[in-house]
């Protein structure tokens, strides 16, 4: 039992790792985009913001489960199965990205205008704005939006263990739900308390060396 | 250095235009502090940004060190901004870097140097504003007099020949504020740089400036050299630095009450005197200021005259003669309100 455990546990986080570095890879770059297409924005951009915010809105809206279905044909295509953490990841990420998306949003034009203003007189493009002053500044936020996003995604990936996803949601229902073990539940449990626990813990430090404010 | 000819700002919010800039002509010699005067609302931070182009003008030409910035296509705007250094109200430093990271930054920017080359610059501008031992710090953990230092700093690594500056002590106390209008003057006297700045306070334009103009709802009412301006009576910037004795000073104290600007050479308390022996006047003093402007004493006597009219004009005649303006009775009601 003890080597499930931990071969779950270590799917849980293999599986939620590896979204939340994937969708911080579409997600980082969506979220700096909606802010500088803005109105009044470094490049105004309306159609292009609108658009990207309806499909943000759209991947926001439906839930987990739904998406998760919706996506099958996609995570086939993807990874040759639909089973699986591997499996998993593609719905997770598909799932995360707008979330995180919003959250960068969110974070990056929290920054001081005047920043950007003086980065502005100093003649700088709108790529050495967004590298050199937008995202270094808001750098504690965006660790704290992709803790958010990591303890986030930890739940959804209860629920694609129960679709067949593997981890620790996955031997919660097959033990706890249809063997009736509770131990084995109450353990799953206090496990994904722990794993939240230390990378809330771990973003929250690493968010507060970064502020210098 | 600077120029701005026909300079034009209009905002359009909801369907209601707003003019910022009312045809703006304005001329900064090289090498010259240039205060822009105003209350909030006239306009003076869009003429700053308008310099630069932060913000475009609806029309108008701006001209720095003889290129037409409004001309430029964006590569060439952004070459030109590297030229032209600015400071803030609020300093605007990145809290993300040190205080030498900071003043780095327009040198990255711009692509300046090598990584060695940069630090070298960067420790010797911190050394400049005297902050040498601050490189490793943290803006945050600053005095506002210092994080202006550093911004101060900033805006020379590229070695600009023109400086904006935005307001730049109105965030700090009065004694920080004497120190930065002194770097300022140093700067402007060591490296020759040409400095823009905008205030609501008088007494910076008295301070630093060698010229000055005031600006209210979008136009430029006067501009001249300070000692100038101040010199003149009926000038909206003498009218604040010499404020007036009462409200409506005949009614208060009777005979014609009449206010007497006076400059350098001429003497106004000798001039008194010898108003009142030759042409049988009685004068007296209500009020008398002599301030030192740009190494110039600059005077306001408000004086009371009592005797027959036709003497008083004579007397205030002989007065203009003499180098002492004197202010029109409804000229002076205008700019006592």
């Amino acid at each position: 039992m003890t080597a499930e455990l931990i071969q779950a546990t270590l799917e849980t986080l293999q599986m939620v790792v590896a979204s939340t570095v994937l969708s911080a890879i579409v997600g980082l770059p969506v979220g700096v985009l909606l802010v500088l297409s803005a109105r009044g924005g470094l490049r105004p951009a309306p159609v292009l913001n609108r658009i990207l915010g309806l499909i943000v809105n759209l991947g926001r809206s439906l839930p987990f489960i739904i998406l998760m279905i919706a996506v099958i044909p996609f995570t086939r295509l993807l990874v040759g199965t639909t089973i699986g953490s591997a499996a998993a990841i593609v719905p997770l990420t598909i799932g995360a990205i707008p979330f995180l998306a919003r959250l960068v949003e969110s974070a990056v034009s929290d920054v001081d205008p005047g920043l950007v203003e003086a980065a502005q007189a100093m003649g700088a493009r709108t790529g050495q704005i967004v590298g050199k002053v937008l995202l270094p500044e808001s750098r504690p936020a965006l660790v704290r939006a992709l803790t958010v996003t990591f303890v986030t995604l930890i739940g959804y990936s209860a629920m694609a263990g129960a679709v067949g996803g593997g981890g620790l949601g996955d031997l919660a229902i097959r033990y706890g739900y249809q063997l009736f073990q509770t131990n084995v539940m109450v353990v799953t449990v206090v496990l994904l308390v722990v794993v939240v626990q230390v990378f809330q813990l771990l973003g929250d430090r690493i968010a507060r060396r970064l502020d210098r404010r | 250095m600077i120029e701005t000819i026909a300079l034009r700002k209009e905002y359009s919010a909801d369907g209601r235009q707003t003019t910022a800039l009312d045809g703006v002509d304005l001329s900064v010699a090289a090498g010259e502090v240039y205060g822009v005067l105003g209350a909030s609302g006239a306009g003076k931070s869009t003429l700053l940004r308008c310099v630069n182009l932060l913000e475009r003008p609806t029309s108008g030409t701006v001209r720095v060190a003889g290129e037409e910035l409004t001309a430029l296509g964006p590569a060439d705007l952004r070459a030109a901004r590297r030229r032209i250094g600015m400071i803030f109200q609020h300093f605007n430093l990145l809290s993300s870097r040190t205080v030498a990271g900071n003043v780095a930054l327009p040198l990255e920017i711009s692509g300046t140097g090598t990584r060695r080359e940069r630090s070298a610059r960067v420790a010797e501008l911190l050394e400049y504003v005297g902050l040498g031992d601050k490189a490793e710090a943290y803006p945050a953990t600053l005095s506002g007099g210092q994080r202006q230092r550093v911004a101060i700093a900033r805006a020379l690594a590229d070695h600009p020949r023109v400086l904006l500056s935005d307001e730049a002590t109105s965030a700090l106390d009065a004694d920080t504020t004497r120190s930065i209008l002194a770097l300022l003057r140093r700067l402007a006297g060591e490296l020759g740089l040409t400095i823009l700045l905008i205030t609501h306070e008088l007494d910076v334009v008295r301070e630093v400036c060698d010229s000055a103009a005031v600006l209210a709802a979008g136009r430029l009412v006067e501009s001249g050299t300070v000692a100038d301006l101040l010199a003149r009576p009926d000038s909206v910037l003498a009218a604040q630095a010499f404020a007036p004795v009462a409200a409506d000073p005949a009614a208060a104290y009777g005979g014609r009450v009449v206010r007497v600007a006076f400059t350098g050479q001429a003497d106004g308390q000798a001039a008194v005197g010898e108003l009142a022996r030759r042409y049988e006047l009685d004068v007296r003093l209500l009020a008398g200021t002599v301030q030192t402007i740009a190494g110039q004493p600059v005077g306001r006597l408000d004086l009371a005259l009592d005797g027959p009219a036709d003497r008083i004009d004579a007397g205030l005649a002989w007065l203009a003669d003499h180098g002492l303006a004197v202010l029109p009775d409804d000229a002076w009601a205008e700019v006592a309100v």
